[in-house]
């Protein structure tokens, strides 16, 4: 069940926040920030590596009991967070990673718009659509 | 009327009832009595213009409504020809809010906005309104009043005069207008005549894109709302590359002058404003219509596809391809089928269409795949019919290998050497390697047979017209093979593949049945039938070699493929 799905900027503030609505929404907002950190922690640890070989998508960021939380990081820094409901067994690394790579191509469809400025909140309908599917087909 | 229809006695306007309805409205206004008889005369359409302006002005949505003035006359003859089709699909949803409608109020237009506001939930967003329709509404109302007068008294059911009139005015503004709501986000011609110009003034060439930033601001100058040209862009753009083609310009300022004048943005791309049909639309008119039908019929269905969502990415390189393309097309049109003549016209054309240089590109498409099957040289068709030698049908092509020997014989012995020698680079490197042919000739004669059997009913055939020569030219070749005069006669002007069907090649021909028919025929064969096997042999050869090459090739994927694998988890934390 995928819970929420969050971008973030370089900046570490987040240009796209989307979740199936439930009742500890703060929560999982909080847990994404604190997620943050272990993203910066990983990107950093690579960070002696070549940019090149650095993987985008970063697994599993930190599993609590209830819930997990999986992250994916562009080459300009943008993050990718989602929280996954841990009752959620049948979703498979596979399943995460071509997730992420859907918004990643989503994302930069975002960035080809002459419109949008990088920073922006997003507020495209097609990217909406796009994620409310995506989310819809995993619960 | 509506009595008359069967309206009344069903409850509803059906499908049935609305054409005879509608009928009979035209009947009317035409000046027949309003009677069943009446539908049998070759009636003209109904006019409904002015009282499909009228609902429309009242059907707009709560968005301000203007009028386009371009789509006026567009979308009223479009609404004539949409009626009778359309009726049908939106009456049902309409026969619900008919019936509380049935009392009264005291205007039609009042009708109207009633059953609009609720009984037309398909409509789209705000419907153009004809500047003129309100005046030209009431004028109408009072030529329906005539008609339909007339039954009232017969039917107690309906309400009142104007609830008849407003009925069907409503069915049929409605059902036009749920034509009509398709009409807002299709282009008309004036339109699309300027957005091309506003894409010239921004991007000279029409093939080529707008990038980004130029077309930022260029529609900013709109002063449309930001987050709204972001959508509009988003809209737009179909492949998300960040520049806008002619086509997805087209879409994008049609979707702003919608905007402007009111009309809520879509969430999708209305299928008239895809890329695609644009660039289809576009084509047709830009051409000559019968010379596109003929171009298409020469062409496979499939290059036309091809070709067509070719002309979507078309980029300012393939402009300067167009002239090679062509000449490309015309010295490579040796497989001869009636592609090149209509190759050879359609350049010619071309220069005449100056108003769309994507037609041209679509055309020099066309002409590319066509060109490319040909231009593949004679090695590579040799090594495909060398890789068939047990089954007779390759044999044609076979032919055409050894043709481009033959030609070698015939180049000396015919006029057209010039354009002959553009195929004579191919079949001499073919040749050179293979000094054994003469083991493989035997096996080849027995080939041979069956070829010069077939060929002859082939030869025969393209006697009949030059176009048929050139089509046949292939699969005759073998024929000159046979003893048979006729063929021979025959055989040898079809040799002359290479060039362009033109008015030479029946001159040609002529000349050659008389010389073939008369010099030494058997030598001839046979040195046709042993260039051909070398050529055979050298091509077989060729192929095996080429495909042990694709093989290692592959292998060499799939090993580079398995390292990238190896090195991929390297990275991964």
């Amino acid at each position: 069940l995928l819970l929420l799905s969050v971008i973030c900027s370089p900046q570490n503030y987040p240009l796209y926040i989307r979740s199936v609505p439930t009742e500890n929404e703060l929560k999982f907002h909080y847990t994404v920030h604190t997620s943050l950190d272990v993203v910066d922690e990983k990107i950093s640890a690579m960070g002696k590596a070549l940019v090149d070989q650095r993987e985008l998508y970063l697994g599993l960021l930190y599993p609590t009991e209830d819930y997990k939380v999986y992250g994916y990081v562009t080459n300009s820094k943008v993050k990718f967070v989602m929280v996954v409901d841990s009752s959620n067994t049948a979703l498979r690394d596979n399943e995460i990673r071509s997730m992420f790579r859907k918004l990643h191509n989503s994302y930069t469809d975002i960035m080809c718009n002459p419109f949008y400025n990088p920073g922006d909140r997003i507020h495209s309908r097609a990217f909406d659509n796009m994620v409310n599917s995506m989310m819809m087909q995993v619960c | 009327i509506t009595e008359v229809c069967g309206a009344k006695r069903v409850g509803y306007f059906g499908p049935t009832q609305f054409y005879i309805a509608l009928k009979l409205i035209a009947a009317a206004q035409s000046g027949f009595p309003v009677r069943i008889e009446s539908i049998k005369n070759e009636l003209p359409l109904p006019r409904f213009m002015a009282l499909k302006n009228d609902s429309e002005v009242h059907y707009g949505t709560p968005a301000e409504l203007h009028g386009v003035k371009f789509q006026v006359p567009h979308a009223t003859l479009e609404k004539n020809s949409y009626k009778r089709t359309d009726e049908g699909d939106k009456q049902e949803p309409k026969s619900p809010p008919m019936s509380p409608i049935c009392s009264p109020p005291a205007s039609p237009s009042t009708y109207q906005r009633i059953p609009l506001s609720y009984g037309y939930g398909k409509s789209r967003s705000g419907l153009e309104h004809q500047h003129g329709a309100p005046y030209e509404v009431r004028h109408s109302t009072h030529q329906q009043d005539g008609p339909s007068s007339g039954n009232y008294g017969a039917k107690p059911a309906l309400a009142s005069s104007t609830l008849n009139r407003s009925l069907s005015a409503e069915r049929e503004q409605q059902d036009s207008s749920a034509h009509y709501s398709d009409d807002p986000w299709r282009i008309t011609e004036e339109q699309r005549d300027y957005y091309i110009n506003q894409f010239r003034s921004l991007q000279p060439d029409l093939n080529s894109f707008i990038s980004g930033s130029v077309a930022k601001n260029f529609f900013t100058k709109s002063k449309l709302p930001i987050p709204e040209l972001s959508h509009i862009w988003e809209l737009s753009d179909v492949d998300c590359d960040g520049a806008l083609t002619l086509p997805e310009f087209c879409a994008a300022f049609h979707l702003v002058v919608a905007r402007k004048n009111g009309y809520q943005l879509p969430e999708t791309l209305p299928e008239t404003l895809l890329p695609e049909y644009l660039q289809a639309a576009s084509l047709k008119p830009m051409r000559d219509c019968a010379l596109f039908d003929s171009y298409s019929e020469s062409l496979p269905g499939s290059q036309q596809t091809r070709d067509f969502s070719r002309t979507e990415k078309t980029s300012a390189e393939e402009v300067p391809d167009n002239p090679a393309l062509l000449q490309d097309g015309k010295k490579d049109d040796k497989q001869a089928l009636k592609v090149s003549t209509a190759l050879k016209t359609i350049p010619k054309e071309f220069q005449h269409l100056t108003v769309k240089t994507a037609a041209q590109e679509s055309n020099a498409l066309k002409a590319r795949p066509r060109s490319r099957s040909y231009s593949s040289t004679s090695i590579e068709d040799a090594m495909k019919k060398g890789e068939e030698p047990p089954t007779p049908p390759p044999r044609p092509q076979k032919s055409h290998s050894r043709a481009s020997s033959l030609d070698l014989n015939k180049i000396f012995q015919q006029n057209t050497q010039a354009v002959r020698s553009g195929w004579l680079p191919p079949p001499p490197p073919a040749l050179p390697p293979r000094p054994s042919v003469s083991q493989t000739e035997q096996v080849s004669e027995v080939e041979l047979h069956p070829q010069m059997n077939r060929t002859p009913s082939q030869a025969e055939e393209s006697s009949s017209a030059k176009k048929e020569v050139v089509l046949t030219q292939p699969p005759s070749k073998p024929a000159r093979r046979k003893l048979r005069t006729e063929a021979q006669g025959l055989e040898t002007p079809e040799l002359s593949p290479t060039i362009n069907v033109t008015s030479s090649l029946p001159a040609v021909k002529h000349h050659h049945p008389v010389q073939k028919q008369s010099s030494k025929q058997k030598r001839a064969i046979q040195t046709a039938i042993r260039k051909n096997k070398e050529a055979n042999a050298v091509l077989a050869r060729l192929n095996s070699e080429l495909q042990q090459q694709l093989k290692e090739v592959h292998k060499e994927r799939i090993a580079l493929e398995t390292q990238l694998e190896q090195l991929r988890p390297v990275t991964v934390l």
